[in-house]
Order: structure tokens, then sequence, then C-alpha cells
């Protein structure tokens, strides 16, 4: 199992859990589980098909975009995370 | 090394005996030593925004002897800041920030120099604004102007020191794009603003920005002196319930819109319609589609009075409920709402209220897309019921 990191913002759909094991031989597979686990991240990671441009995906402390992107290979004990975009503050 | 302001000759600069004792701890260590703090005292910070970031912030680079610090800040002190925002107090509150800052700088280092913009940053003043200081550091709480003064940066040469707060949770780095990623090579564009967490989904633990805060002036102190490794190339991921600190590489992304090379943005830009939200409450831009009808508080109580049969829908999350709540109504939060539709009737007059009236007005429009069509958000919230109908209830 791969292990995927939640950041806060997404934890309201993930069942308030940080951290979530899921399956897959690569990054894509893994998050295409991951959303099939929790249907309500969907819309917030994808766009139809493809991984909304804002969502950020490291595998480890590398950008996947950086590696072989979705077709990154992982291993058994993979860290993924999701970098959220956050610009703190409630004024409104 | 990155070392800025990269022309200044600390040996034009002259130390007084009372800045000597003053600084002496600085001075006794041989990374700062005197030529450190003459660089600090040549030095000037521009603090984009002076709340819960900027507040440790203003403390700590005041303190250390930055020479000249600039306050960016329109808003006056409201009782709900003082949790995080430690530069104001209590006999602050109703003033200008800019002022409570200003006075508690004086008087903890009254060899700073302080300039005061009380002014919203925007698109029109800040190449202006941010061109008069050597480091930028961005303390504010909103996509568009986090969007703005990583540009404006990006096209004066100037570094970035970014820091962002979310409930526990927190982000530090040093945007430089000379030396290597800007903001938007991470986040090329901001989230939509449906999804962007709403004030339901706010709150931040007071600490934390203190934290973050302060994790952005040693950024500063070490930009400023030349000393270690600035956080160029790396986020800071910070968790306060897990007490972790976690650094990621960042890389400069050549298709970076501003920073890269083909740059499409070459001049600031309007952000509040480039993210959708507006940069700040006195902000005239509107991203909302459809306005939702909107009913009073007094109405709501006349209504109920003459014995009519509303439906009140609380959608606030259920912390809330245990602040304050209107009896007898029906609590569903904002989340739910939609796996919860057969609790509510299509051929009832239903009134949807919330803290202050957004989430509500959210609510509205999705149930609209499902045909209802009965539906009044409540203006104000229950702060405003709070505050015209019922003042044993408080308002938050």
């Amino acid at each position: 199992m791969a292990y995927i990191k939640i950041p806060t913002p997404l934890r309201q759909y993930t069942g308030n859990q940080a951290e979530v094991a899921i399956r897959g031989a690569t990054v894509d597979e893994a998050l295409r589980d991951l959303v099939a686990r929790y249907p309500a991240l969907a819309p917030h990671l994808y766009e139809g098909d493809d991984l909304r441009s804002f969502v950020n995906i490291f595998l480890g402390d590398e950008d996947i975009r950086f590696l072989q992107d979705l077709a990154t290979p992982l291993s058994e004990d993979a860290r993924l995370r999701i970098i959220p975009a956050i610009a703190g503050g409630m004024s409104f | 090394m990155v070392v800025i302001p990269e022309r200044i000759d600390p040996a034009s600069v002259v130390l007084s005996h009372d800045e000597i004792r003053r600084y002496s701890r600085h001075l006794i260590l041989p990374e700062v030593g005197v030529e450190g703090q003459k660089r600090l005292k040549a030095a000037s910070v521009l603090l984009i925004g002076t709340g819960g970031l900027g507040s440790p912030l203003a403390l700590y680079l005041a303190a250390a002897g930055v020479g000249r610090i600039g306050l960016v800040d329109y808003d006056v002190v409201d009782e709900s800041n003082l949790q995080r925002q430690v530069i104001h107090g209590t006999r602050d509150v109703g003033r200008s920030k800019l002022d409570s800052a200003a006075e508690t700088i004086a008087d903890l280092n009254p060899f700073v120099a302080i300039d005061r913009y009380n002014v919203p940053l925007s698109s029109a003043n800040a190449l202006d604004i941010l061109s008069g200081y050597d480091v930028i550091v961005d303390g504010t709480d909103n996509f568009p102007t986090r969007y703005l003064v990583n540009d404006a940066c990006v096209l004066l040469g100037k570094p970035n020191v970014y820091g962002s707060v979310f409930r526990f949770e927190g982000q530090v780095s040093v945007f430089y794009a000379r030396e290597g990623p800007c903001y938007r090579c991470l986040f090329p564009a901001p989230p939509p603003p449906g999804l962007v967490p709403s004030c339901a989904d706010g709150g931040v633990l007071g600490v934390l920005p203190g934290t973050i805060g302060t994790l952005q002036a040693t950024e500063a102190i070490k930009l400023i002196t030349g000393i270690g490794q600035p956080l160029i190339g790396r986020l800071l991921l910070y968790d306060a319930l897990e007490m972790s600190f976690e650094t990621i590489k960042l890389r400069k992304n050549p298709a970076c819109p501003i920073c890269g090379l083909n740059p499409t943005v070459t001049e600031l830009i309007d952000y509040e319609a480039f993210c959708g939200v507006p940069a700040h409450d006195r902000s005239t831009f509107s991203s909302e589609g459809a306005p939702v009808r909107a009913i009073t508080v007094d109405e709501v109580k006349a209504r109920l009075d003459a014995g009519d049969n509303l439906l009140i829908l609380d959608v606030r999350e259920p912390q809330e409920w245990a602040i304050s709540a209107i009896p007898g109504t029906l609590r569903i939060p904002k989340g739910e709402v939609l796996a919860r539709l057969d609790e509510l009737p299509t051929d009832h007059d239903i009134v949807v209220h919330c803290r202050t009236g957004i989430r509500s007005a959210d609510v509205i429009r999705v149930l609209q897309e499902r045909g209802y069509t009965r539906l009044y958000n409540m203006a104000g919230g229950i702060n405003a019921w709070a505050r015209r109908i019922d003042p044993t209830l408080p308002v938050y």
C-alpha cells in the first residue's frame, strides 16, 4: 500500500483522515484509487478526466512533474502528498 | 549565497553606542557580527499585512534592527484579531492597524524608521510601493493579493518571503525569481472560487501565524545578512497537530507565465478577475453569479411572530451551533445539504442562514439548481440576528 497525505482543506472529504492508504503501481492509478474510495474528493482533484492544473502532487520531496508525472511508478511504501494552495485568513 | 541588498556597503553605516548595547547578542554571534548588524540597519523590508503573520514579523524584524520597515494595511483592529495579532492590544480595538503597529514598533525599537501605507495593495500602486524596499514579505490572507505580490516581485526582481496559514497548517518559502522558482511556478493558476475553502472551513490556531511569521522573519534576516541557506527552491510545510516540519523541492518552471522562458504576463493584471474572488472586504469586485433573494432578520422575526410556518435552515458547522443558534431551526452543515435534500420541502418557504450570509447564499444557488424556488437568504446571518433580534446571543 502506498500512502497519500491529505492537506487540511481536503480532509473534510476523507472523513477527516490526514493520511490514506491507496493502491496503485503508478501515481495515476493511486490517485484514481483515492477518488474511488472518496468520491467527494474527485471534483477537487480532477476536471473531467484530467488532474486540475493547480493540484500539486509530490512523491517524497519531489514534484511528480519532474519525475515521470502521472506515470511515475510507486513502491510499496511510497509516500505521496497533495500540496494545497492556501491563502490564509477568513475575512469574508 | 544570496545577500540582499546587494549594493550595501556596511562600511558606510555607523552603529551608535546605544545601538551596540541594544544589539550586543547579535554582535557577538560570529555569523552576524558588526557587519551583519550594519546590513540590517541599511536594509528595508516591506510587510504586506499587519495581521496574524505581520504581527510577529513586524515585532521581530524591528527588534532585530532592520533600518526601515514599510507596513501596508488599511484595516482597523477588531476584537477577533487579538487571538493571534499580537502587535495590537485590547486598547487598540477600533484603531487603524497601521497606527497601532507603528506605535508598538516605536516603543520596541526607536531606531527603526516606519513607512505607513494605509491602502489596499493593488495593481495600480504595487510597483510604486514595492520598488522602495530590498525584501518583500507576503503576510496577506487572499489569493488575488498573493498573485499580485508575486508578480510585482518578479517584475521588480525582489525576493518575496512567503508564508500562509490554514487551521493548523502552514507553508513558508522564499520566492526569488532571479535565483529560483516563483509562486506561479508552483501554482500557475488559483483554485476556482468554488474550491477555495470557505469561512466554514476557516479558523486558525492563534499561535500558528506566530510560528509561520517568525519563520518568515528568520528568512528575511538571513537574506539581508547573507547567512545560512535561504528557503529558495524549497517549500517548508508545517503541521502543528503532528508537530512536523517537512521541506519539499520546488523548481523553476520553464513554462511559468511570469518567470519562465517565454513570459506571457509582462505587467500587473486584474488579480480579482484572475482569481474570481475579491481581494479585500472593501472591494467592489463581485464574483457571484445570480444574486439570491434576501430577507432581513426583522422580516424573519415578524413572520415568525405572525405565526408563519417558516422553515429556517442553519447551514453552519456543529462547532458554530455551540456558539449561537436560533431555537427550532433545521441544522444541516453546508457540505451535507445535497445528501439530505429529503429533509427540505420544495413547497415551503425556507430561510437559509449561516454566520454572515456568504455560505447560505452558496447553498441557495445550489438548491436553485435542484429546482427549489422558495428560498430566502437571511441577510447578515446569525450575527445580524444576535445584533438586532436576540442580544443574548454572542456575535462571533
